[in-house]
């Protein structure tokens, strides 16, 4: 126990003698000056320092806390006309081949219209031509027979108006045919 | 049998002491201590001024150059950084710095453990914070000397504290209702007024031991590297000097991080103790 006091003592007593006080001494000057340091350097700061850096800081966060949100609702507005545009554009693509479709059928349609229609054109020209050429035909046939029966009858006028001989009359008649068979 | 031990006692005393002088490490105590002069060998001594205001001794000493030297680096550098905001709000270089630790305060400090009405305090804490911080640091430096390594200095801060806790806590529940929510729920009658002594010590544990762990924090940290760079000067050879060397840096790294967690310690208490005082219903 005493050897323990000793070196306490010596412990103390050393330091005493180095530096004039121990780590534990009081010094009430230094308690005063701390007090006014920490206190003004509160208040300088409060006003230089803490109120506009605070303030920044939250401005700051309100900002970017607004901007985030902005960009949500710009991201969902922006979702919606994409969806919007995807649903148009099939909406527009259906509709575009329906037109086509239609317009595939319409032509398919006008087609056999036309083809029908230039059938039956076409048979009507032929039937037609072929109308005109029996009326040609009977016509002619009837000119002829007119001109055969006026050739007969300019015969017989001529026959009759030649004397009657037979050789004349065989003549004529040969003269006759001759001429027929020229015409 | 009593008087031979107290020659064996003598004997040692005797002996302790004249190794003692041989190997004098009263410069480790003379660095840590508060003096009246800042000393610069080989540059010289700056002695400082003795002032008197009634009969107290309030001379200028070395820890209250080295508060003033904190002081105005915080203030210039606060400053700056308060004006650089207003030309941007994104932070650069030391606003960015300063910002990550003034977050730091208000989000992991005061936000969780004050909760409700924080920033009336936040002032205060940051001030703290940023205070200790520097002084701390500024003991790191050559030359330097940490004030906060004085126990009249961290006594003073925890006293301030103490003065915040219990302001804050009458301002926010009244003198009575303050006092009144000291005491635990549902203790029997008569138990009141020991409890009541009891809480009422427990409020000045607190910044006591806020100031004696301050403290002893930076001044332990000194001491150790001091006594073991002092290794080379008593063992007097050359191969104990790598040894010391790494030692001491190493506790030297170490004290960058205590001089950080001292710093927070000191204001996460103070902020927990406000928390406790304000919000006395948990």
């Amino acid at each position: 126990m005493k050897t323990l006091s000793y070196f306490l003592i010596l412990a103390f007593s050393g330091g005493e003698h180095a530096g004039g006080g121990s780590p534990l001494d009081v010094n009430p000057g230094l308690i005063l000056w701390t007090v006014v340091t920490f206190i003004f350097l509160l208040l300088i700061l409060k006003k230089l320092a803490w109120k506009p850096i605070l303030k920044s800081l939250n401005d700051r966060e309100n900002l970017i806390k607004e901007s985030l949100e902005k960009a949500e609702v710009a991201r969902k507005e922006a979702e919606k006309l994409i969806a919007e545009n995807k649903l148009n554009m099939q909406k527009s693509e259906e509709e575009a081949q329906k037109i086509i479709e239609q317009s595939r059928e319409l032509a398919e349609k006008l087609k056999m219209q036309i083809l029908e229609d230039s059938k039956k054109t076409a048979n009507k020209m032929l039937e037609d031509a072929k109308a005109e050429i029996e009326r040609k035909n009977a016509e002619a046939f009837n000119k002829l027979k007119e001109q055969v029966a006026d050739i007969a009858i300019t015969a017989a006028e001529k026959i009759l108006k030649e004397n009657l001989d037979k050789a004349k009359q065989i003549n004529i008649v040969d003269k006759y045919l001759n001429e027929i068979n020229k015409n | 049998m009593y008087t031979g031990q107290e020659l064996i006692g003598a004997d040692t005393l005797k002996q302790v002491a004249e190794t003692a002088k041989k190997t004098d490490t009263s410069w480790i105590m003379h660095d840590v201590l508060d003096a009246n002069e800042i000393d610069l060998t080989p540059f010289g001594i700056i002695h400082l001024p003795h002032l008197n205001l009634f009969g107290f001794d309030i001379s200028i000493t070395k820890h209250v150059v080295f508060m003033w030297i904190a002081m105005l680096i915080l203030i210039f550098v606060l400053k700056k950084v308060a004006k650089s905001y207003k030309s941007s709000l994104i932070p650069k270089g030391v606003t960015n710095l300063t910002e990550t630790l003034i977050l730091f305060v208000r989000d992991e400090i005061a936000k969780p453990t004050i909760g409700k009405g924080y920033e009336n305090f936040l002032p205060y804490l940051l001030t703290v914070f940023f205070f200790i911080l520097t002084c701390n640091f500024l003991g790191l430096i050559p030359y330097g000397s940490t004030a906060t390594g004085n126990i009249s200095v961290t006594a003073t801060l925890a006293t301030l504290s103490f003065l915040v806790i219990q302001i804050g806590g009458i301002w926010k529940n009244g003198f009575f209702g303050y006092f009144k929510g000291l005491l635990p729920h549902g203790i029997p009658a008569w138990l009141i007024p020991i409890m009541f002594v009891v809480e009422l010590l427990g409020l000045f544990t607190k910044p006591f031991a806020l100031a004696i762990r301050l403290f002893a924090n930076m001044t332990a940290g000194h001491i150790v590297i001091l006594a073991l760079i002092g290794l080379i000067f008593i063992l007097h050879t050359y191969v104990v000097v790598p040894i010391s060397i790494a030692f001491a840096l190493f506790i030297f790294l170490l004290e960058i991080l205590v001089a950080l967690i001292q710093a927070y310690i000191f204001t996460m208490l103070s902020s927990l103790f406000i928390g406790m005082a304000v919000h006395q219903e948990h």
